[in-house]
C-alpha cells in the first residue's frame, strides 16, 4: 500500500494518540536474580548460571540495587512509590525465554502515576506516566539463513548473556493533544528520559546497543471524537530520529487506511530504519493471555518510607532546571542552546566545558563537526570514539596556536580513528602548524612578490586585502600554518 | 562383620564414632541390600556403588585421621530424584529429564555432602512429584515393602520404601501436599515436612513453588531430627528461606514426656471416609499422648474442608508455569527434531512425548485456572481459601500447641486401584494438604498396624518454626508404642521376606 496522505492535511481530520513504552536496561553489576555480570558484548553464553538459564531447581533472588534504581527512576519521573508490591510471572513460550515465563510486574508496579514536562519549540507538553515496573530481559535470538526472522530462518542461535539483565519498563498514559507535534513530542520524551536516566547513573542508555528501547503505540482519533482508534505498536525503533520518523510514518499510513474507509489492524509493526517505513509483525487481534500471577519464588517488595526518602535525596538536578542553569551560565541564546539540546550534546558540552574548553568552543565542536560525523556514521553523538576531555584537549591545541581550525578537524578525525590522544595524533600525522619563522617568512615573501598589486593596496592601508595573500600562503604551507600569524607577518612586512 | 541394617541412623553413627563400624562396611551392606531388593521394589532409579564406597572410604579415612566429623557422617542416604545432583541423573520420575545430569548440586545435597553422608543413589517418585502412589513415574511404580501388591505412597514412595525396607537408614524427600508424610504413613516410617522456608528449596526441581518443602525420611523421630538439623537452616539462594536457627530438634526428639503440652484433635480430619482401622489406631495413639501427660482437646478448623479443592487449583496453576521450561530446547528430552520442523513444533512434540498423563492433566487444569476471565473464580478464590486455612491454624494454635489427625484416610491401597480415578487418588492427601497451604510444620509418625498388618500414621501439626514440637510428640509416641509392642513397628517388617 502507498501512503499518499499529506501529513499536515491528515491533522485536519485526525488527532494522533500516542502511547510510549520504554525499556531501560539497568547498569547494575549483576543480573536481576543472580550474580552473573551484565557487561554488554561478551562471548555468547559465557555470562550465565543455573538461575538465568532457568535450569530445573534454580530459584531467583532479587537484586537490591535494581530495586533501588527502579525507585530512583520512579521518583525522578514524579511517580508514587508502592508501599508493597510483588513480582509476577508473565507466561508465554518463546525460545529466547529460559523458563518460558518472564519475571515481571503486573498489577502491582513499583512506581506509578507520574509525569514529565517537555519543551518542544517553546511550548510545554506534559506526558503522564502510567507506571514504571521491574522485569528481566530475555536472551537474544539470532535467526540465521532464510528470511532472517524467526519464521523462515534456517536455524536460530540463542545467546543467554542478556537473559535476566534487569529492565525497567516505563509506560505513558495516552499522549493526546500534541497534534502535528506528536512525533516531536515523542522524540523529546525519549530524549528527556535518556538525559534523566543518564543523570541518575542507572543505565548506559545506548539505543543502538538496546539498553534503551522504545515501542511506539500510535492511533488516530477522528477530530471531535472521544473514542480512541485502533492502535499499532511499532518495535525496532532504535534511535531518537527513528522515534520521530516511525510515528510520522504510522500516522500517514493509518490515515490513508481510514480515509479509504478501511480499518486499522491491531498489530505489532517493525520499523525499517533504511526505508523509513513499518511492516506488520505479530498480529494482536487476539490478545495473548499471559496468565499473570504473583511470583511465588520471590518475597513481596516493601520499601520503607525512610529508604524512599533517602533515595529521593540522591536524585540529580532535574533536567529542565539544569538546562536553565547551564544556559544562563554559558550565556547562549535560545537558538544556540536549543541546538545543543536537540542534537543531544548537552552532557557532552557540559563535560567539555568542565574539562577546560570555553562554552563557545565546546558547542562549536559538538554541534557542528562531531554532529556531522555522528550523522555520517549513523550513531548517536555520545557513541563517537572521542571523549569530552579529548575535545577540550583539541581546543587547547588550537588556543596554544599548535594547530589551526582546519588541522584540528584532522586531529579529531585521528582520535576517532583510534590513533590516540590529540597530542599523539598531531605528532603521528605531522599536523602541527609551522612555527619555523624562517620557512613562513620565505613563503610570505614569495607570495608578496607574486602579487605586487595586492601588496600595494595593503601598503596603502587596505588591510582587508590581506585575505587574498593569507590564502595563498596557507596553500603554500599546505595548511600547516597559523592564519593569524601569517596575517601578522604580511602586515608587518607591508607596513 | 555384617552390620545390623535395622538399626537406627543414630545407633549406626554411634558405632562408627566408637570405631566399631566403618562407613565402608555399612555402605557395602546397604548396597547389597539394594541390589537384592531393588528388582522387586523399584526403589532406586540410579545407584552408584563405586562412588558411594569411595565417599565412605573417604569418611573412614578422615575419621581415622582424627578429624571431627558431623553426627551423621558415614551414614548412607537416598535422595529423591527431584534434587539436583552433579553425580547422578535427576529425572524427577519423568521421561522429560531422562538421563539429564544437572551442572549443580541442590543446597540440600550440598549440605549432605558437607556433613559427610554417603549418597548411594536417587529414589523413585511420581512424575514431577505429581501423585500419591509413585505410580505416575515413567520408570514404573515403586512397591510397598509391607505388601508388594500395594503402593508405597507418593510422590516420595521411593524414599519412604528405601528407609522402610532397610536399604538405607535415611532419605530425603519433598512435600508439596503430603509427599513425605503420606508415604511415611503407609510404609510405617517417619516423614517430616518442616516449616515452609525451613529447608532450602534451591536445586529442588519445583512442582508448586509456594507449597514445596524438602524434609527428612527416617525410621525414628531422632534420626529425622538429626537429618533436619543438617539439611535445615537459612540459604540465601532461596528467597523463602527463613533466617533463624533450626532449633534443638534432637533434644526435642528425646523429651521424656508431654506434660504441659496441649494437643488438639482436628474435628474435620476424621469420621466418614476414613478406614475404621485408621481411626482406631489414631484414637489409641491419642490415648498414649494423653497418658504421656498431654492435655487433649478437640479443635475445629472449618476451612480445612475446602483445602483439597483449593490446593488442586493453586498447585496445578504454579506447576503449569514451573513446568513450562521443559520444551526440549536446552536440556532433557527432545522429540521430532528431524530438521524439517520449526522450534514451536519441536516444543509441542517434546511436551507431548515427554510428559505423562497426570502431568498433562495438571498443566491443563493450571493453565485454565490462570487464564484471563477465570483467574478470579479459580486461582483468586483458592488464594482466599488459603488465607482462611491460615486463619484456622492461627486460631487453633492460640488454644493448643499442636494439632493431630490421621496422616491419610486409608492404609496403602493396591497398585492400579486408583489410577483411573484421579479424585480418589487426590483424597489420599486430604489431611496433609492444610499444612502445605499454611506453610506450618507437620510430620507423620507410625501409629500401629491395621488388622491386615498395614501401617497407619499419626500426623502432628505445629506452628511455623515450632518444628521441635513435632519431634517431641513423635519421640514420645514412638517410645510408648515400642513399649506396648516390645519392639519398633518396623521390626515386624524386618522379619518378613520381601519379594515381588
Amino acid at each position: 500500500m502507498t501512503a499518499t496522505v499529506d501529513y499536515d492535511d491528515l491533522l485536519t481530520r485526525y488527532e494522533p494518540v500516542l502511547g510510549l513504552e520504554v525499556h531501560v536496561e539497568l547498569n547494575t553489576n549483576s543480573k536481576m536474580f543472580c550474580g552473573c555480570p551484565t557487561t554488554f558484548g561478551g562471548e555468547p553464553n559465557t555470562q550465565v548460571c543455573p538461575v538465568c538459564l532457568g535450569l530445573p531447581g534454580s530459584l531467583p533472588v532479587i537484586n537490591c540495587k535494581a530495586v533501588e534504581s527502579a525507585i530512583r527512576i520512579g521518583l525522578a519521573l514524579n511517580c508514587q512509590i508502592a508501599d508493597w508490591c510483588r513480582m509476577a510471572r508473565k507466561n508465554y513460550f518463546y525460545p529466547d525465554m529460559t523458563k518460558n515465563f518472564q519475571t515481571s510486574q503486573y498489577d502491582e508496579p513499583i512506581a506509578f502515576d507520574g509525569y514529565v514536562d517537555l519543551e518542544v519549540e517553546g511550548k510545554t507538553y506534559r506526558v503522564e506516566i502510567e507506571r514504571a515496573h521491574m522485569e528481566e530481559d530475555a536472551g537474544k535470538a539470532l535467526h540465521v539463513g532464510g528470511s532472517g526472522r524467526i519464521h523462515g530462518a534456517e536455524y536460530s542461535l540463542i545467546d543467554y548473556n542478556r537473559a535476566g539483565v534487569p529492565l525497567i519498563e516505563i509506560v505513558t498514559k495516552p499522549v493526546k493533544g500534541a497534534g502535528d507535534k506528536a512525533p516531536e513530542v515523542a522524540k523529546a520524551y525519549v530524549s528527556h528520559l535518556r538525559d534523566l536516566l543518564r543523570a541518575l547513573g542507572v543505565s548506559d542508555v545506548r539505543m543502538e546497543q538496546g539498553s534503551l528501547r522504545c515501542d511506539a503505540n500510535v492511533s488516530l482519533m477522528p477530530i471531535g471524537s472521544e473514542v480512541l482508534g485502533t492502535r499499532t505498536e511499532t518495535k525496532n525503533v532504535n534511535s531518537l530520529r527513528s522515534v520521530e520518523r516511525s510515528i510520522r510514518y504510522e500516522m500517514t499510513r493509518q490515515a490513508a487506511i481510514l480515509d479509504d474507509g478501511g480499518k486499522v489492524k491491531q498489530e505489532t509493526r517493525h520499523f525499517h530504519e533504511g526505508e523509513g517505513n513499518t511492516s506488520p509483525g505479530r498480529s494482536k487481534e487476539e490478545a495473548e493471555d499471559y496468565r499473570y500471577f504473583a511470583e511465588p519464588d520471590l518475597m513481596p517488595i516493601a520499601p520503607s518510607r525512610e529508604w524512599v526518602e533517602e533515595l529521593r535525596g540522591t536524585l540529580p538536578e532535574p533536567p529542565a532546571e539544569r538546562r536553565r542553569r547551564l544556559q544562563a551560565e554559558w550565556g547562549f541564546s535560545d537558538i544556540d542552546f536549543g541546538g545543543i539540546v536537540s542534537s543531544g550534546a548537552l552532557d557532552l558540552v557540559d563535560a567539555t566545558v568542565v574539562a577546560g574548553a570555553t562554552p563557545g568552543a565546546s558547542r562549536k565542536w559538538w554541534v557542528t563537526e562531531l554532529a556531522r560525523r555522528a550523522n555520517e556514521a549513523g550513531v548517536e553523538l555520545d557513541a563517537l570514539a572521542i571523549t569530552p576531555a579529548q575535545v577540550a584537549a583539541v581546543q587547547g591545541l588550537v588556543d596554544d596556536g599548535k594547530v589551526n581550525d582546519k588541522l584540528a578537524r584532522q586531529v579529531i578525525e585521528g582520535v576517532l580513528a583510534g590513533e590516540g590522544e590529540p597530542a599523539e595524533v598531531v605528532e603521528k600525522r605531522g599536523l602541527a602548524v609551522v612555527s619555523d619563522e624562517g620557512a613562513l617568512s620565505t613563503a610570505v615573501d614569495e607570495v608578496i612578490e607574486r602579487n605586487p598589486e595586492v601588496a600595494d593596496k595593503i601598503r596603502a592601508g587596505k588591510v582587508q586585502a590581506a585575505g587574498a595573500l593569507i590564502g595563498q600562503v596557507m596553500k603554500a604551507m599546505k595548511g600547516q600554518a597559523d592564519a593569524a600569524k601569517v596575517r601578522e607577518l604580511i602586515l608587518s612586512k607591508l607596513s | 562383620m555384617t552390620p545390623n541394617l535395622t538399626a537406627s541412623a543414630a545407633e549406626l553413627a554411634r558405632l562408627m564414632a566408637a570405631g566399631e563400624l566403618t562407613s565402608e562396611v555399612l555402605t557395602r551392606s546397604c548396597l547389597a541390600r539394594i541390589e537384592q531388593l531393588n528388582p522387586a521394589l523399584n526403589v532406586f532409579l540410579s545407584v552408584d556403588a563405586e562412588s558411594a564406597l569411595a565417599q565412605a572410604r573417604d569418611i573412614d579415612a578422615r575419621r581415622a585421621a582424627g578429624e571431627k566429623l558431623g553426627p551423621l557422617a558415614g551414614i548412607p542416604i537416598g535422595v529423591k530424584d527431584n534434587f539436583c545432583t552433579t553425580d547422578f541423573p535427576t529425572t524427577c520420575g519423568s521421561r522429560m529429564l531422562q538421563g539429564w545430569t544437572p551442572p549443580y548440586d541442590s543446597t540440600v545435597v550440598g549440605k549432605l555432602r558437607a556433613a559427610g553422608l554417603v549418597i548411594v543413589g536417587k529414589t523413585n517418585m511420581d512424575e514431577f512429584a505429581m501423585g500419591s502412589s509413585t505410580e505416575t513415574s515413567f520408570y514404573g511404580p515403586t512397591r510397598n515393602p509391607w505388601d508388594t501388591e500395594r503402593i508405597p505412597g507418593g510422590s516420595g514412595g521411593g524414599s519412604a520404601a528405601a528407609v522402610a525396607s532397610f536399604m538405607v537408614p535415611l532419605a530425603v524427600g519433598s512435600d508439596t501436599g503430603g509427599s513425605i508424610r503420606q508415604p511415611g504413613s503407609v510404609t510405617g516410617t517417619v516423614g517430616v515436612k518442616p516449616t515452609y522456608g525451613g529447608v532450602s528449596r534451591y536445586g529442588l526441581v519445583a512442582m508448586a513453588s509456594s507449597l514445596d518443602q524438602p524434609g527428612p525420611c527416617a525410621r525414628t523421630a531422632l534420626d529425622a531430627a538429626m537429618l533436619q538439623e543438617i539439611i535445615g537452616g537459612y540459604d540465601r539462594h532461596d528467597s523463602a528461606s527463613i533466617d533463624q536457627p533450626v532449633g534443638d530438634l534432637t533434644g526435642a526428639a528425646s523429651a521424656a514426656d508431654l506434660s504441659g503440652l496441649r494437643v488438639g484433635v482436628v474435628t474435620e480430619l476424621g469420621g466418614e471416609g476414613y478406614e475404621p482401622d485408621v481411626l482406631a489406631r489414631f484414637d489409641e495413639a491419642v490415648d498414649l499422648l494423653r497418658a504421656a501427660g498431654a492435655e487433649v482437646v478437640e479443635v475445629s478448623c472449618p476451612s480445612f474442608r475446602y483445602a483439597l479443592p483449593a490446593y488442586y487449583l493453586i498447585q496445578p496453576a504454579e506447576l503449569s508455569s514451573n513446568l513450562a521450561r521443559f520444551d526440549g530446547m536446552r536440556y532433557g528430552h527432545r522429540a521430532g527434531d528431524d530438521g524439517t520442523r520449526s522450534a514451536e513444533e519441536v516444543m509441542n512434540l517434546t511436551r507431548d512425548e515427554g510428559f505423562g498423563k497426570e502431568a498433562k492433566r495438571r498443566i491443563i487444569i493450571g493453565t485454565y485456572a490462570l487464564s484471563a476471565g477465570y483467574y478470579d473464580a479459580y486461582y483468586g478464590s483458592a488464594q482466599k481459601v488459603r488465607t482462611l486455612i491460615q486463619q484456622d491454624f492461627d486460631r487453633a494454635f492460640e488454644a493448643v500447641d499442636v494439632l493431630v489427625s490421621p496422616t491419610t484416610p486409608t492404609v496403602a491401597f493396591k497398585i492400579g486401584e486408583r489410577m483411573a480415578d484421579p479424585m480418589s487418588m487426590y483424597m489420599a492427601d486430604l489431611c496433609t494438604i492444610p499444612s502445605n497451604m499454611a506453610g506450618n510444620a507437620s510430620a507423620s509418625f507410625p501409629a500401629g498396624l491395621s488388622e491386615d498388618g498395614l501401617p497407619v500414621g499419626l500426623q502432628v501439626m505445629a506452628p511455623p518454626m515450632a518444628d521441635e514440637r513435632l519431634y517431641r510428640v513423635g519421640g514420645v509416641l514412638e517410645r510408648a508404642l515400642e513399649q506396648q509392642w516390645g519392639a519398633p513397628l518396623l521390626a515386624r517388617l524386618a522379619e518378613k521376606e520381601i519379594s515381588a
